[in-house]
């Protein structure tokens, strides 16, 4: 006789001290791990909850302001420092770790309209109301210095925007038309219009360097290379745009702002069609910002909200507001992706999670472990209804909430009304336009 | 020459001639060269005696050589040598054994959709790749796992049916002859038993009130208590703090210190029970023909299902869907979820009545036994009897374990038996007898015990080969501490499943939910007026210098509408292929089973 029974020794399985760590064995055979996609599911549904109870993505306000924030920028360099100028003239240097202002400076009399860090970081140019382009070191002046800028330009009309190139030093202003200046001199190296109109944005595109786009108020997207002396071609759309931004990491890409409550993504190849209609505000856009990755892009909105798309979603992701937060004016993504700040009307500059749910600060290995896994079952149970509900639900302003509806009923009616006028019409007389072709009128060349 | 290499040992400049240790790699090493040498041309005894060969076979044997040379090559290749200038002798990843792979095989692989859903194809390219690495990966690990299966061998001519409980309790070590005892418990006789889910706690309820639950393997009792008053089945809860007792009237959980936690009113005349560890449900089956389901996780009935078949005192669970099966008197067998009021699936399964259900780990077989004194194994994939064994005395009580093994008793004898699903068995694999009529059967988790409640008490048989060698430390820990088990139970009831997921098929989650895209596609089409994912109508490029005349456009027109056409033709001609071959295949079956002769060929004209 032969035999053999199952004798485990408890040395193997059970730790030698106190201090140690308890053994695990392991054994992943699928007939012991019985109700694998129950289960997974459950954990997912539970991520997900947990992802709503922990979303809390203000983190802090910075006032200090006298006026509204009228524009933003971030500085190339470091991190933790944003500028900040205001509709009374005034800038403001916050220090972001600790937040709180370092740096006050009256650089305009009325509006700052636009600001930039130059590429290296050691100087800021402003533009404002009183025609003026004004360059300015970064450093603090010492103690007895006056505070005093670097250069100063006087221009015929007023600036309303401005922009840096990324390796030269050159730089772009709008106003009744783009101008392209050297740092160097007095009066721009090249001017560009395209009949009569205003420009409100103009911004270098970060990759393909030489090349601009600038929003007009003729309702038109113009866009630029540097190095010739016409535009290349803009393309008109129903209503205004009001600010653009190029997508950092996809050259072609860029997004625009519109008064029409929703943002366009454009590939500048081919205008005739917006790659995507982003719709979810429910008044004007007045600023978009594109996250360092290139995958999601922020847009501030006269809706006194903040809202994030991805790239290629009709619809955003996530919505942030609250009860003290007017019309938000201006919005950026910091350079780290983590975070967003926003400036908005009532002279305050707030400080919010890119990822509401994100657990800041330095994580274990096992919680970064934890996060991951949970992360990867959200996406993969994310169309199950149950989940889709909980991940979806937002809670908005009541305002909001109802001129979404009020918004719907209405496409809701004019899509009805078109479906009744093409029933009744000849096959063919009233042709399904989409809404991407909705909202372009033409493209100049 | 102090380094210790191979030529030290080979040259040896004093005494005798000593060997280097062989190494089996080295004998396959010269293996190999023997070969490559008697192969090849280069031996040049070999040569000389050898006649000469004919030149065909000379090219012949230089293309061998050349053969040889390459593969040598390749070998070097492989076998890198180290900086300590031996090779590796295993170069490369170990193989896996397929029939490893195939264990863990998740799911078929998908087909890739065609070039122009880039993103959706990138995207199902990743996740194969990611499935496929985990698969290999736990099917390399598995090969890791430290603990084998028990065995029962008997010598020639030995049956080991015939070895009894005493001697294999004396072959083996003492720990494990440890495991086979009697608890010699006459007064409150039949004895209902359960193991719990790490196989560690064992707990016995007698007929007549008595109930116990012991830490066995040490021997220790945790409690000992009598509920005044008839016991119908005992149940450990999800872990060895509670346990349920199905009394007289009322179902009753106590704690592992044999306190009574609650009495709980809405279950009554409770026979059988299940616990469900995922879900933690527990499934009572009562006199009053009542399958009714509570959540102890928060106390409340899910469902209370009337089958209106009578007195249900046969119960058995599906370990793999969590579905009830119950036996009947009128010889069928019914599954259950909670959330349908109808039984999912009626088998009739006996001429009897049904006296014993189990279902085993990978919950593809069923065993019945009924009153018309038959074994019969179903497989529950098909719901298609798979074997039927006729049992002199009719079994009892059936029980299967982790490994697959039946035990079955008949009268006061406990039969055990191999491979019930796979081969046709005629004798058992172990027997033993009890000294009274058996109750209770229950298979020890991770353990090489089967445990036997009957009228004199309890005995605990060693039946080898029975138990999961490696437990998964994360889900059933024999040796779990206190620590351990509380953030089990945490952890367990994190991941508890809703009731509202138990159906036959666990996997149904998982799967693509086409009927609502359909449904949701076509509300879509109704609340746009057009349909949005319709093939957009070819609209030919405007071509210059005059390739876009009306000619021309007309015949770019009619290419892309033939290339339509052929693509239908395409599956046409498959499906009618298709359909070819499935005819084909049915007539030539035809024809084998034509052509054997049957008896009444004879009466044919």
């Amino acid at each position: 006789m032969k035999v053999k029974v199952l004798s485990r020794n408890p040395d193997d399985y059970v730790r030698e001290t106190k201090l140690d760590i308890q053994r695990v064995p392991r054994n992943y055979d699928p007939t012991l791990h019985p109700f694998e996609v129950p289960r997974e599911y459950t954990r997912a549904l539970n991520a997900t909850k947990l992802e709503r109870v922990f979303a809390k993505p203000f983190l802090a306000s910075l006032d200090g302001h006298r006026d509204g924030v009228n524009c933003l920028a971030k500085h190339t360099k470091s991190l933790s420092t944003l500028l900040s100028g205001s509709c009374d003239g005034e800038v403001k240097v916050w220090n972001l770790s600790k937040r709180e202002c370092v740096r006050t400076l009256q650089a305009h009399e009325g509006f700052v309209r636009g600001m930039v860090v130059r590429f290296c970081g050691t100087s800021f140019f402003t533009v404002g109301d009183d025609k003026t382009i004004k360059q300015w070191k970064m450093e603090t002046p010492g103690y007895g210095e006056e505070e005093e800028p670097l250069n100063t330009i006087l221009g015929k009309t007023v600036f309303t925007g401005l922009d840096h190139h990324q390796k030269e030093g050159v730089f772009a202003t709008c106003g009744q038309q783009v101008d392209i200046w050297d740092e160097q001199r007095s009066s721009p190296i090249r001017s560009f219009t395209w009949g009569v109109d205003s420009f409100s944005a103009v911004r270098f595109n970060p990759v393909e360097t030489e090349l601009l786009g600038s929003c007009a108020s003729d309702r038109s997207i113009v866009l630029y290379d540097m190095r010739e002396s016409a535009p290349l071609k803009k393309v008109i759309m129903t209503m205004r745009s009001n600010t653009l931004c190029w997508n950092p990491m996809e050259a072609y890409y860029f997004t625009c702002a519109n008064e029409d409550y929703n943002l366009y993504t454009y590939d500048m190849r081919h205008l005739e069609k917006p790659l995507m209609v982003h719709m979810d505000h429910v008044s004007a856009v007045l600023d978009v910002d594109y996250s360092p990755t290139g995958q999601e892009f922020v847009s501030a909105s006269f809706d006194k909200t903040v809202r994030i798309f991805p790239r290629d979603a009709g619809h955003s992701r996530e919505v942030y507001h609250t009860k003290r937060m007017q019309h938000v004016i201006c919005i950026k993504w910091s350079s780290d992706s983590k975070y967003i700040l926003s400036g908005s009307d009532e002279m305050n500059i707030r400080l919010w999670k890119a990822n509401a749910a994100e657990k800041l600060g330095v994580l274990a290995p096992r919680e970064k472990e934890a996060a991951n896994y949970s992360q990867k079952l959200k996406e993969k149970f994310q169309n199950h209804p149950q989940i889709r509900r909980i991940a979806r639900h937002r809670h908005l302003p009541k305002s909001i909430y109802h001129q979404t509806k009020e918004l719907r009923v209405m496409k809701d009616a004019r899509r009805r009304k078109e479906m009744n006028v093409r029933k009744h019409s000849k096959p063919g007389a009233v042709p399904v336009v989409s809404e991407k072709e909705k909202h372009v009128v033409t493209v100049v060349k | 020459m102090a380094s210790p290499g191979e030529e030290t040992v080979s040259v040896p400049h004093v005494g005798k001639k000593k060997k280097a240790p062989s190494r089996y790699w080295q004998e396959q090493q010269k293996e190999e060269t023997k070969d490559g040498a008697v192969k090849g041309t280069t031996n040049p005894t070999a040569v000389d005696s050898g006649p000469k060969p004919p030149k065909q076979k000379k090219r012949k044997l230089k293309h061998e050589q050349n053969k040889n040379k390459k593969f040598l090559k390749h070998d070097q290749n492989k076998n890198k040598k180290l900086i300590s200038g031996k090779s590796d002798p295993f170069p490369g990843k170990p193989r896996i054994p397929g029939d490893r792979l195939q264990k863990f095989k998740r799911k078929n692989k998908m087909k890739k959709p065609p070039r122009q859903h880039g993103k959706l194809r990138k995207l199902i390219v990743r996740s194969e790749e990611a499935s496929d690495m985990a698969q290999k990966q736990a099917a390399r690990f598995d090969l890791l796992l430290p603990e084998e299966a028990g065995f029962l061998e008997g010598d020639e001519g030995e049956d080991t049916c015939l070895i009894s409980q005493e001697d294999i309790a004396n072959a083996v070590d003492i720990t494990s002859g440890a495991k086979h005892f009697n608890l010699k418990l006459s007064q409150f006789g039949p004895y209902r038993v359960d193991y719990n889910k790490t196989g560690r706690h064992l707990l016995i309820g007698g007929r007549r009130g008595h109930v116990a639950c012991i830490d066995w393997q040490s021997k220790h009792l945790m409690c000992e208590i009598n509920v005044m008053e008839t016991v119908n089945d005992v149940k450990w809860l999800h872990s060895e703090s509670m346990y349920a007792v199905a009394q007289k009237k009322w179902l009753y959980i106590y704690d592992s210190n044999g306190i009574e936690l609650h009495c709980i009113r809405k279950f009554n005349d409770v026979l059988r029970m299940q616990f469900l560890p995922y879900h933690f449900l527990l499934a009572t089956a009562s006199a009053t023909s009542f399958l009714q389901y509570l959540d102890v996780s928060v106390g409340k009935e899910v469902a209370a299902i009337n089958t209106k078949t009578g007195r249900l005192d046969v119960m058995c669970q599906n370990p793999q869907n969590a579905i009830i099966h119950l036996g009947h008197p009128n010889g069928t067998v019914t599954l259950w979820s909670p959330n349908q009021k109808e039984a999912l699936v009626k088998m009739l399964c006996h001429q009897g009545g049904v006296r014993s259900v189990a279902v085993d780990k990978t919950g593809t077989y069923m065993v019945t036994s009924g009153m018309d004194k038959k074994l019969k194994v179903y497989d529950l994939r098909a719901f298609k009897p798979l074997k039927s064994y006729f049992l002199p005395a009719g079994a009892s009580c059936l029980s299967l374990s982790q490994k697959g093994l039946l035990s079955a008793a008949t009268g006061d004898i406990v039969q055990v038996y191999r491979d019930v699903w796979s081969t046709p068995v005629t004798k058992p694999y172990m027997a033993h007898r009890v000294r009274g009529a058996v109750w209770g059967l229950h298979f020890c988790p991770f353990e090489d015990v089967l445990g036997v409640g009957h009228q004199d008490g309890f005995t605990s048989m060693l039946v080898p080969g029975a138990g999961e060698p490696n437990f998964d430390g994360l889900d059933a820990n024999p040796f779990r501490s206190a620590k351990q088990r509380q953030e089990w139970e945490v952890k367990a009831l994190l991941d508890k499943i809703q009731p509202e997921l138990i159906s036959l098929d666990p996997t149904e989650l998982g799967h693509v939910d086409r009927a609502t895209f359909q449904q949701k596609h076509e509300d879509r089409v109704k609340a746009l007026g057009f349909d949005p994912l319709a093939k957009v109508k070819f609209i030919p490029r405007y071509k210059k210098k005059g390739r876009s005349s009306a000619g021309r456009v007309e015949k770019r027109k009619k290419q892309v509408a033939h290339e339509d056409q052929r693509d239908i033709i395409r599956k046409a001609m498959e499906d009618k292929r298709k359909t070819e071959e499935e005819r084909n295949r049915k007539e030539q079956k035809k024809s084998l089973l034509s052509s054997q002769k049957s008896a009444l060929d004879r009466f044919k004209k």
